[in-house]
C-alpha cells in the first residue's frame, strides 16, 4: 500500500466560531463552592443542620423564653407534669424542666462538642502516623510499636483511677471534664485509624504520591486521612453522647457540674429513680434532646460525607 | 523470633501498667480504713497497716508487691480480708464473661445486619429504619436502657426475671441493655464503610461479571468493608467480657465488674492493682490478635518490615 503524503494542503483553518477551547463539561467552581452545593442539594444535610441551628438557638435563648431560673427550687410546684405555665414540666425540687433543659443543652453540647474534636485530632493524628510508620522500615516499626504501648497503657490503666487524680490536682468544673475526658478518649478513635490507613496505604495512589516524591506527612493528611472520612465522621456521631453521658458520671463523682445547675446527662441520671414512678418527661426531653442532636449530627455528617466524596459524585 | 519479641513487649506493656496504676493510687489520698478510724484504737490499726505493708515507704510496698506479683499472687483484698484478689477474681470472672460474649456476640451480628442492609438500600426506607434504631441506641445509654427493659419485661409483662443471676432466661435483659450501644456503634461503622467499598472498581467488575448478589457482598463486600468493625471490637470484647460495672449492679449479676469500680472508692488497693493486672492480659492479648487477624482480613496489610 503507497504510503499516504501528509502536505499543508490536507489542514484547512478553524471556521471562527469554532476557534478556542472546547467547551467544559460544566462550569468550573471552587471545591468549597462545589461542596456547599453539594450539602444543600441533600436534603438530609440540610435537615441535620437546620436541627442543629435550632438546637443552637434554644440553647442560646431557651432559658430566657420561660420566667423560671434553671436552679430556683419552687416546693410548692413539683413533679408538675407539663402544661401551659412548665412546658416541659417540673422535677421533685419544682425546678422548671424547660429551661433545665435548654441550660443543659449549653454544658452537654459544649463539652461533647471539645471533647469530641479532641479525641479526633490526637486519635487521627497518632492513628495516622501509627498505621502509616507500620512496616515501612525498621524504624517504622518502632514508631507504631511505641505508639500503640501508649494506647494499651492509657487503655489499662482504670479510667476512674486518671479521673481522682485530676480532681484531685484539679479545680472541678467544664475544663476539668474536658481534660478528663479527652486523656483516654482519643485512644479508640486511634486504634480504628491505624486499622483504616494499614488497609488504604497499599492502594495504588499512595504508591502513585510515593513515586512523585510527596513528603509522608502530606500523603497522610491529603490522601489517606481524608479516604477515613466516612469511619471519622461515625465515630464523632457516638464519641459526642458518650461524652455527654460520661459527664454526668463525673459529676455524679463530685468532678463537673454541681448541682442546682443540670447538664443532660444529670438530669437523664437524677430521673433514673422516677421513671418507674411515672414521671416521663424528666427523662424523656433530656433523653429526647440527646437523640434529636445525635440525629442532626449523623444526618448532617452523612449528608457531608456523601458530599465531599468524589467518587460519589454524579 | 517475632512471637517471642511480642510477648517480651506485651510482658512490659503490663509492667508498666501496672506500676504506673500502683503509683497513681498511692499518690491519692485516702485510706482503705478511713470507716474503722474512729471505732478501733490506735494501735489496733497501726498492727492492720503493718499485715499489708502500708506502713512502709512506697518504694519498698512497690517492691514487695512486685515480689509476689511474679509468682501471680495478687495478694488479699482489704475489704472482705479472708478473700484473695485470684478468687475475687475466679469467682466473678465466668459469670462477667458469659455476660459478655453473649452481648457481644448479639451486637455483632445484628449490628453487622443492620449495617450492611442500611448500606444496600443507601437513601431507602432500609435504610433510615437501620439508621434510626442506631440513633435510638447510640442516645439511649444502658443505665436508662436498663431500668426501662425491667419495667417492661420483668415488672409489667412479667415474661422474664426483674435480676440476678442463675438460669439462661435471666441474662437476657441484661445481655440486651449491654449489646444495645455497641450494636449501634458497629452498625453505623458497617454502613459507612460498605458505603464507600461499593464505589469501588472491584465491586463493579465482579457485578459485571455476573457473580450473585449474595457472592458479592459476602466475598467482596464484608470483606473489604469489615476492618473498621474489626478494629472497633477488640477494645470492645476486653471492656465487655470482664464485666460492667452498671449492669452488673442493675441485674444483681455476681461478676467482676463492680470490684474494678468500688475497689477504688474504698481504696481496697490490691484488689484495684490486681483487677487492673487482669485487665491488662486480656488486653494487650486481644488487640494482638487483631493485629495478626487484619493480614487475614486483608493480605495487602503489612504490619511489619521484616517477613513476619
Amino acid at each position: 500500500m503507497e504510503a499516504k503524503r501528509v502536505d499543508d494542503s490536507l489542514f484547512r483553518p478553524l471556521s471562527p466560531e469554532k476557534r478556542g477551547h472546547d467547551p467544559i463539561q460544566r462550569p468550573s467552581m471552587s471545591v468549597w463552592k462545589e461542596t456547599i452545593l453539594n450539602v444543600l442539594k441533600n436534603k438530609m444535610a440540610v435537615l441535620g443542620f437546620t436541627l442543629l441551628l435550632v438546637i443552637g438557638f434554644f440553647a442560646i435563648a431557651g432559658p430566657h423564653m420561660v420566667p423560671f431560673d434553671p436552679a430556683k427550687q419552687d416546693l410548692v410546684n413539683t413533679n408538675v407534669a407539663p402544661n401551659s405555665e412548665h412546658w416541659f414540666g417540673s422535677d421533685d425540687l419544682g425546678r422548671d424542666v424547660w429551661s433545665r433543659t435548654w441550660y443543659g443543652a449549653r454544658v452537654s453540647l459544649t463539652i461533647g462538642l471539645i471533647a469530641a474534636a479532641i479525641d479526633i485530632i490526637l486519635g487521627v493524628t497518632i492513628g495516622g502516623i501509627s498505621g502509616y510508620m507500620a512496616g515501612r522500615s525498621k524504624f517504622g516499626d518502632r514508631i507504631d510499636s511505641i505508639l500503640m504501648r501508649i494506647v494499651e497503657i492509657l487503655y489499662g490503666i482504670p479510667y476512674l483511677l486518671i479521673v481522682i487524680l485530676l480532681m484531685v490536682i484539679m479545680e472541678p468544673g467544664i475544663t476539668s471534664i474536658i481534660i478528663a475526658l479527652s486523656v483516654t478518649g482519643w485512644v479508640g478513635m486511634a486504634r480504628i485509624i491505624r486499622g483504616q490507613i494499614l488497609q488504604l496505604k497499599s492502594q495504588e495512589y499512595v504508591l502513585a504520591a510515593q513515586k512523585m516524591g510527596t513528603s509522608h506527612p502530606k500523603i497522610i493528611w491529603r490522601h489517606l486521612i481524608p479516604n477515613t472520612a466516612g469511619i471519622i465522621i461515625v465515630n464523632l456521631t457516638f464519641t459526642i453522647p458518650s461524652a455527654i453521658f460520661a459527664e454526668s458520671f463525673l459529676s455524679f463523682l463530685g468532678l463537673g457540674v454541681q448541682a442546682p445547675f443540670a447538664s443532660w446527662g444529670t438530669m437523664a441520671n437524677d430521673s433514673l429513680g422516677v421513671i418507674l414512678s411515672g414521671q416521663w418527661w424528666r427523662l424523656f426531653f433530656p433523653g429526647f434532646m440527646i437523640a434529636l442532636t445525635m440525629f442532626a449530627f449523623n444526618a448532617f455528617g452523612d449528608g457531608l460525607q456523601d458530599a465531599l466524596d468524589p467518587k460519589a459524585n454524579k | 523470633m517475632y512471637i517471642v519479641k511480642r510477648i517480651l513487649i506485651m510482658l512490659l506493656t503490663i509492667w508498666v501498667i501496672a506500676s504506673l496504676t500502683f503509683l497513681i493510687m498511692k499518690f491519692i489520698p485516702g485510706d482503705p480504713f478511713a470507716s474503722d478510724a474512729d471505732v478501733l484504737p490506735e494501735e489496733v490499726l497501726q498492727n492492720i497497716r503493718a499485715k499489708y505493708n502500708l506502713d512502709e515507704p512506697i518504694a519498698v510496698q512497690y517492691v514487695l508487691y512486685m515480689k509476689d506479683l511474679v509468682t501471680f499472687d495478687l495478694g488479699f483484698s482489704i475489704q472482705s480480708e479472708t478473700r484473695s484478689v485470684n478468687s475475687i477474681i475466679a469467682d466473678g470472672a465466668p459469670a462477667s464473661a458469659l455476660l459478655g460474649l453473649q452481648a457481644l456476640v448479639i451486637a455483632l451480628a445484628l449490628g453487622l445486619l443492620l449495617g450492611i442492609v442500611a448500606a444496600l438500600n443507601h437513601n431507602k426506607v432500609l435504610d433510615y429504619a437501620s439508621m434510626f434504631i442506631a440513633i435510638i441506641g447510640i442516645s439511649v445509654p444502658s443505665f436508662i436502657l436498663a431500668p426501662l427493659l425491667i419495667k417492661y419485661f420483668a415488672v409489667e409483662w412479667g415474661m422474664l426475671p426483674v435480676a440476678s443471676w442463675g438460669t439462661w432466661q435471666h441474662s437476657i435483659l441484661p445481655t440486651l441493655a449491654l449489646a444495645a450501644t455497641p450494636l449501634a456503634v458497629i452498625a453505623r461503622f458497617m454502613r459507612s464503610s460498605m458505603l464507600e467499598v461499593t464505589n469501588q472498581n472491584y465491586i463493579k467488575t465482579a457485578d459485571a461479571k455476573g457473580l450473585s448478589k449474595t457472592k458479592l457482598v459476602i466475598r467482596h463486600g464484608i470483606r473489604n468493608a469489615i476492618l473498621p468493625v474489626i478494629s472497633f471490637i477488640g477494645p470492645l470484647f476486653v471492656s465487655l467480657i470482664t464485666g460492667t460495672f452498671v449492669i452488673e449492679k442493675i441485674f444483681a449479676i455476681p461478676g467482676i465488674g463492680r470490684y474494678f469500680v468500688d475497689s477504688i472508692f474504698n481504696r481496697d488497693y490490691p484488689v484495684i492493682v490486681g483487677t487492673t493486672i487482669f485487665f491488662s492480659v486480656l488486653l494487650v492479648l486481644t488487640l494482638f490478635i487483631i493485629d495478626i487477624s487484619y493480614r487475614y482480613i486483608d493480605p495487602r496489610i503489612k504490619l511489619t518490615s521484616g517477613g513476619e
